[in-house]
């Protein structure tokens, strides 16, 4: 039996054994999970704020480290930790609902919605556009847009509109007791166009954190099978 | 109507077409379900269609496509030239000074060359001052400190005369451009540069521009040097900054063999006062002639700074870009099941980037420029327009049939995934033009330019990508030709042993042709991807390659680079020929003597006769006053050239935006004018360097040696040369690790493994996997004396001759022999092979012997258990010749009613003819009613030979009239269970195949048959003479004897004509075409209800079956006819003596194509429904394209083996070689597999070869015959 086990894996799992038990340990996944999607959202958070604040960057700043952490130093890591959340509970979502997500389950269309929401972020810091109004509307029509090309699932959306309003409530308060705030707002003291790219960040990061889960389910899909 | 229904269609054809939410749609266009659904399919029929014809297009020419495409790309793309090169670099329009005017606001469309950022005031005009000072003559008293310190010095009284010019009323304070403080971030600098005042900027701002400070500076090169950054730097230093020329042409060195300093003061003007600064002008030259400077004056340059990105704006920037790879890293990794992934996905990138760049061009073309920063929208771009399509065409193309034709194969991958495309497309470009009506100008740009792109790319991809795509399954296809060749493919071809060397096919075949993918069994044995990457390494000698190129480049570079090397020489070479280097020389050769006096540089210049320096020997010439002596020391030389008409070129084009970003002004978008450069010439003498000199100056002294200089080149040497060691180590090592870490252990053993196949051991593809191993394990037939002759074959049974004329039937499945049919019919031939590896021989079998010697009533009670045990029956009568073997009931011929017997067959010379009787009996079984006789064993055959005188009206058939044994079999075939048996005496004969009976004879020819077909009932005779005989055969069943036959031993039986034993068979000629040819019928086939025959006489005759009528005769060989191939579908192929072969129209008797390639005779030719093969003589197996006549390749057989071949299915070829047979596969013209038939592995030649309905084969070598099955792997194969 043992034979034909390995036999029905094939070579390729068979070698990397210990790999795949640390995978296949739901917690370790996880957590591995967790710390992928944090990183992630880091990173994203301190390029996206970097763009922002470069609106009024000088040509030759002084000291350009400085500038890319210019920012208050909790903004990367509260960022990363919703995004963290946020990409482990949209897979959770799905099991619970029961309709697995079933469209373009690939890197290539993950990478494609990544680059399409950090073009939505360049868009707002540096398209000049006429007013604020057709700023947010056009950002809206494209998270719009990204939902439906790369997610189109109910609970996407509802956990992207959702979200939303929460972090901008959330920036809303920060915002009213003074931590930071924004050169022009529009929008009682935050910019109009915030939710959307809160809710395409959503959806980009359910999008990676879905796609991680896949890994899981497949290898624990193969343990199965093994057992 | 049909308007409103197509565009319902097109407004659902959305995704969500089927989606509940669109049911409600309150529109129309549910009422019209049906147009619309025809409409949509339609549409979707046409899109399909024409995609399908495109795929075909492009597959069938890809070349001229691949140009076109090529070549609209570069015209698209050719706008493209006149745009600025993306990048910071500073751009430079050039004006006279004289009519300068400062150029207005306003946009001046006349002023064509005008670049559009020349509009308003500069930021600043720069006024430079370039010093050239030098102590001369040079003493060899003077220290190497007084280089540079006496002409620095002299910087602070210009820099005085500078500041204090006033012309008219108007001072340098008024003018310049006044800064405030410097940025923050430079408080170190703050002592350097000027704050709150002019931005006047000379070396002397080391000194706070305090002569004082200077001259109590201990070491002037110390103070320079200690603002510099240490190790790399791009942009501008503080030095460069200061002194205004590049670091190394200061002259500011201990080094210096010029001893020549040079310097700029540099004064940037708020605005231009011509008058002022043509005064300044004037008043330094006039101060400082320098009179051989010839620069030029009038050219004032603006140059325009674009905006620079620093570091904190490209990080987005990389991320998306990397995003951007990310994006095609995961798309392109699915292309799967291509010869060349990396080649594919290059294409796709490629068919991406094109489109782009087409779409710029073609904006630009039509008069939009692009001002969005292109390397910004670029990765949005890429993303938007997308790889989907490309990788959904590949995928879809790889999933088609893959034993289609290439074309075929490409045509059905678009049409199939036609639909999909356009609806994407579609969807995209409404979604961009949406985005369109946004009217933010960026994002109206951004869209334009991303639907040019979508539609350029979906023209290259249609175009290019296609394309691409055809000629890499092509190639895949070709390679696999090529990979899965035997490893011996090199050796000579007559080399003996099992070997089978082929000819490589083809390098390029000019048309699509059919040869499928591999089985899936070699394709998914795959070794570990690091072997895969070792294997490519060693293919390709990659690694050895760029190891290579690279050392060339590197020594190229080292020469190029080496202080003494190339470049130097070159350069000497450059300027000993250039007019301009002798421009450069003349005017100084004339310079010294001719100070203008009056100037107080030159009265302090003026040489002093005893000075003991010795001159150069042109400066001594130019001197007029040559000096003997030594001449170690050079004296200065002050020089101007063209190059230093504009000094700051040689400057980082970061040096003006640099200098006044630190006031915080930025250039970026703006631009400034640089005035002509003011030359002053300072010639220095001795007594003032010596003068000004501070007291540490001459410690500086013993460094001066030449020696250093030496030793520091020396050291530069080693240093190179110890890095490049340490580099060659590190290489190795690293190769090696590479190669530890990469290669198998047996890597080497594995390659002498593949060189050489044993026997028995089975063709291994590239990476040394066999096809699954099945044992095919020959059975091996015996039981002929001599050369087998000639083979017959029905499916289930076969048929052998031997030279010897004998006849043995075998059973194809078991090889068993069933029959032996001797030559000699009065020799018994007990002891033949055939009954010796029979283990289950009934044990009785003596019985049967003994049973033969009884009389015809035993002999038929045994004859139903002989036929319940069809496949060992055997010959019961050996003592006659096969006439009375085991006969059907003959009871009812036995009469004994004496009384009846006619007188007249009672005559004494008649004699005892038993073949009149049974023919009769034959005969007329069913006219004649059975009679019930009882049996009297020793009379009966007196009454029967009184019955059948009576009986038999024509004696046409005389069976036993006296044999010819001694004829040889020439020709023979097998229906059913009837051998037919063409003699050399002319006589055809029908043989029971299972009794071993004779059951008809023909003499009506007496010219020995050649070539006999036999189909359905009808044979066919090629005589030696050239004639064509027709014979029918009848069968006639005994009508009391209907019962069948018994239950047959196999469970199928051959389709053909089943001859009962029972039945009465007469074979009569029914038509005999006396001159068919006019030579030797030398090939006869039939299929399809033609005869076709072919002859030595060049021609090929078709004949129908039916009437024997001659359809078409057939010219075009230039030899005799050699070999014929006719099937059920019509074909007709014939090879000559002349190594030609024709395939034919049956229908229409017209010649489809004609090939050359043989040499010698065709020996056989066999055709499938793709390919022609043809075997000739020169041992060589042709595979042709049977619609093109093309060759794909060729198999070189082993000689002697040559005509033995055989098509198993349409992808199994076999062939025989020595002792053994082996297996093709006749897509790729590999080798899967060779039986060997014999245990010695140096058996016969295999001299025939013929597949079985059931796959076997049987090939005859010498004497033996060989039954090999394919096994059912062999059969899955295709």
């Amino acid at each position: 039996p043992g034979e034909s086990t390995l036999f029905s894996i094939g070579n390729g799992v068979a070698l990397r054994g210990p790999y795949i038990s640390m995978i296949t340990n739901h917690t370790t996944n996880l957590l591995i999970r967790g710390g992928m999607l944090f990183v992630v959202g880091v990173f994203l958070a301190l390029v996206l704020n970097l763009l922002q604040v470069q609106r009024n960057v000088t040509l030759f700043p002084p000291d350009v480290i400085s500038s890319v952490f210019s920012s208050a130093w909790w903004v990367p890591p509260c960022c990363g930790t919703a995004s963290a959340l946020i990409g482990l509970l949209y897979p959770c979502i799905d099991r619970h609902l029961g309709e697995p997500h079933k469209l373009k389950r690939e890197w290539s269309s993950v990478m494609r919605c990544v680059a399409v929401f950090v073009g939505i972020n360049h868009a707002s810091a540096k398209v000049d556009f006429a007013n604020n109004v057709q700023l947010s509307l056009t950002l809206a029509a494209l998270s719009v847009g990204l939902w439906w090309t790369f997610d189109r699932s109910r609970s996407g959306f509802g956990m992207g509109v959702a979200v939303a309003l929460l972090a901008t409530l959330a920036t809303q308060l920060l915002v009213y007791n003074g931590v930071f705030q924004y050169t022009s707002p529009d929008f009682l003291y935050i910019r109009s166009w915030l939710p959307c790219i809160f809710f395409a960040g959503v959806i980009t990061m359910g999008n990676i954190g879905r796609q991680l889960a896949l890994y899981e389910c497949k290898f624990v899909q193969e343990k199965i099978h093994q057992d | 109507s049909p308007l409103n229904s197509l565009n319902c269609g097109v407004s659902l054809d959305a995704p969500w077409w089927s989606h509940p939410i669109s049911a409600r749609k309150p529109n129309g266009c549910q009422l019209t379900p049906p147009p619309r659904m025809t409409v949509r399919e339609r549409l979707r029929q046409n899109i399909s269609a024409a995609f399908y014809r495109h795929g075909l297009l492009c597959a069938s020419y890809p070349v001229p496509i691949i140009l076109f495409t090529s070549a609209s790309i570069l015209t698209c793309c050719y706008p493209l030239l006149k745009l600025p090169l993306p990048g910071t670099g500073p751009v430079e329009f050039t004006t006279g000074v004289r009519d300068y005017s400062v150029p207005s606001h306003g946009t001046q469309g006349d002023l064509g060359e005008r670049p559009d950022w020349y509009r308003g005031p500069p930021v600043a005009y720069i006024q430079q001052v370039l010093v050239k000072a030098a102590v001369s003559p040079w003493d060899s008293s003077l220290v190497p400190v007084d280089v540079f310190r006496s002409p620095l010095g002299r910087v602070f009284s210009l820099l005085e005369e500078i500041r204090d010019h006033v012309y008219t009323d108007r001072s340098l304070e008024s003018l310049c451009l006044q800064v405030t403080d410097l940025l923050p971030g430079l408080r170190r600098m703050q002592s350097l540069l000027p704050e709150h005042g002019c931005l006047l900027v000379s070396p002397g701002n080391y000194w706070q521009n305090r002569r004082d400070m200077f001259d109590s500076d201990p070491d002037i090169l110390k103070t320079v040097h200690q603002h510099e950054p240490k190790g790399l730097h791009t942009s501008a230093t503080l030095k460069d900054l200061l002194f205004g020329v590049p670091g190394k042409s200061t002259g500011v060195s201990l080094y210096s063999k010029k001893r020549v300093v040079t310097y700029t003061i540099t004064i940037a003007l708020s605005s231009y006062d011509a008058r002022f600064v043509a005064s300044l002008r004037a008043r330094l030259k006039q101060l400082h002639p320098s009179t051989n400077c010839s620069l030029r004056e009038d050219h004032m340059v603006h140059v325009h700074f674009k905006e620079e990105i620093g570091i904190a704006e490209l990080i987005p920037l990389v991320t998306t870009y990397i995003i951007l790879f990310a994006y095609i890293y995961f798309s392109t990794r699915k292309i799967d099941m291509v010869k060349s992934k990396w080649g594919l996905a290059l294409a796709a990138v490629v068919t991406v980037l094109s489109s782009l760049l087409m779409s710029v061009g073609l904006c630009s073309l039509f008069g939009l420029t692009p001002t969005l920063n292109g390397g910004e929208i670029f990765p949005y771009l890429v993303v938007v327009i997308g790889l989907e399509n490309v990788l959904v065409l590949t995928k879809s193309v790889v999933s088609t049939p893959v034993d289609l034709e290439v074309k075929l194969r490409i045509a059905q991958g678009l049409s199939s995934e036609s639909w999909s495309i356009m609806k994407n497309m579609a969807t995209e470009l409404v979604i961009i033009l949406i985005g369109y009506f946004t009217l933010v100008p960026a994002i109206q740009e951004f869209c334009l330019f991303a639907v040019v792109g979508l539609v350029s790319d979906f023209f290259l991809q249609m175009f290019f990508f296609t394309t691409v795509l055809s000629i890499d399954i092509r190639r895949m296809e070709l390679a696999d030709l090529n990979r899965r060749l035997p490893a011996e493919a090199g050796m000579p071809p007559p080399k003996p042993g099992p070997l089978r060397p082929r000819e490589a096919p083809p390098p390029s075949r000019p048309s699509p042709h059919t040869i499928t993918l591999q089985a899936p069994a070699f394709r998914n044995l795959r070794l570990p991807k690091r072997l895969r990457v070792v294997y490519f390494l060693a293919r390709t000698r990659l690694a050895q390659r760029i190891i290579m190129v690279g050392t060339v480049i590197w020594i190229g570079i080292l020469v190029y680079t080496d202080p003494a090397g190339l470049r130097t020489y070159l350069a000497a070479q450059v300027s000993e020929q250039s007019p301009l280097g002798e421009a450069g020389l003349p005017p100084h050769l004339g310079v010294a003597p001719v100070f203008p006096g009056g100037d107080p540089t030159s009265t302090l210049n003026v040489l002093p006769a005893p000075e003991p320096t010795p001159l150069p020997e042109n400066q001594s010439q130019g001197h007029g006053e040559a000096r003997s002596g030594p001449a170690p020391l050079t004296s200065p030389q002050i020089t101007w050239g063209s190059e230093d008409e504009e000094v700051w070129r040689r400057l980082s084009f970061r040096y003006w935006p640099s200098l006044f970003s630190y006031y915080n002004i930025t250039l970026a978008k703006r631009y400034i004018s640089i005035l002509p450069v003011i030359p002053v010439t300072l010639h220095l003498s001795p007594q003032e360097a010596i003068e000004t000199r501070h007291p540490q100056d001459t410690q500086h002294a013993p460094r001066t040696s030449a020696k250093t200089t030496e030793l520091q080149a020396d050291l530069t040497l080693y240093k190179v040369a110890a890095l490049g060691l340490f580099a060659g180590v590190l290489l190795v090592l690293l190769l090696f690790c590479l190669y530890r870490v990469l290669c198998p252990r047996n890597y080497g053993q594995n390659g002498v493994q593949h060189g050489r196949r044993r026997r028995g051991d089975l063709p291994c593809d590239e990476y040394g996997y066999s096809p699954p191993v099945s044992e095919i394990s020959p059975l091996l037939l015996r039981g002929h004396s001599m050369d087998i002759e000639c083979l017959a074959n029905d499916g289930m049974l076969l048929a052998s001759c031997c030279l010897a004329g004998q006849i043995r039937v075998w059973d194809a499945q078991t090889g068993d022999c069933l029959t032996v049919i001797p030559n000699n019919g009065l020799r018994r031939s007990s002891s033949s092979g055939c009954w010796e590896h029979r283990d289950g021989w009934d044990p009785s079998s003596p019985a049967y012997d003994a049973d033969s010697l009884l009389g015809p009533e035993a002999r038929n009670a045994s004859t139903p258990i002989m036929d319940n045990e069809h496949p060992l029956r055997r010959r019961t009568t050996p003592v006659r010749p096969a006439l009375f073997g085991d006969q059907p009931d003959l009871t009812p011929l036995i009469d004994t009613n004496f009384g009846e017997v006619p007188p007249s067959q009672m005559m004494p010379g008649c004699g005892f003819d038993f073949g009149e009787l049974v023919e009769r009996a034959y005969k007329e079984h069913e006219a004649s009613p059975p009679l019930p006789f009882p049996p009297s064993p020793p009379a009966a055959r007196q009454r029967r030979r009184s019955l059948g005188d009576q009986s038999v009206a024509p004696p046409e058939q005389v069976l036993l009239a006296p044999w010819d044994w001694d004829s040889s079999v020439w020709s023979m075939e097998l229906r059913g269970n009837l051998i037919a048996a063409g003699r050399s005496s002319g006589k055809l004969e029908l043989w029971d195949a299972v009794e071993g009976s004779l059951r008809c004879c023909n003499e009506d020819g007496s010219s020995g048959i050649t070539a006999l077909a036999f189909l359905n009932n009808r044979i066919v005779a090629a005589r030696l003479n050239g004639s064509l005989d027709f014979f029918t055969v009848d069968i006639h069943k005994p009508l009391g004897l209907l019962q069948y036959r018994g239950p047959p031993g196999r469970a199928s039986l051959p389709p053909s004509p089943c001859y009962s034993s029972e039945d009465v068979i007469s074979c009569q000629l029914t038509r005999s075409v006396q001159c068919a040819h006019q030579k030797p019928i030398t090939v006869l086939r039939a299929a399809a209800g033609r005869v076709v025959t072919g002859s030595q006489d060049h021609t090929v005759r078709v004949y129908r079956l039916e009437d024997s009528c001659c359809l078409f005769t057939l010219q075009g060989h230039a030899g005799g006819i050699t070999a014929i191939y006719i099937d059920q579908t019509m074909v007709l192929a014939s090879g000559g003596q002349d190594g030609a072969i024709c395939l034919w129209d049956v229908l229409t008797g017209s010649r489809v194509s004609h090939v050359y390639g043989h040499r010698g005779d065709v020996t056989s030719l066999v055709c499938t429904t793709s390919c022609v093969l043809s075997s000739g003589l020169d041992d060589l197996i042709c595979i042709w394209d049977r619609s093109t006549g093309i060759k794909l390749y060729s198999i070189q057989q082993e000689v002697g083996c040559g005509a033995s071949l055989g098509v198993i299915s349409e992808s199994l070829l076999v062939t025989g070689g020595q002792g053994c047979v082996s297996f093709w596969d006749l897509n790729y013209g590999d080798l899967l597999q060779t039986v060997y038939l014999g245990q010695s592995g140096e058996g016969q030649p295999v001299r025939q070869l013929l597949v079985l309905d059931n796959a076997a084969i049987v090939c005859d070598f010498g004497s033996e015959l060989s039954l090999v099955y394919v096994p059912s792997v062999l059969e899955k194969l295709d």
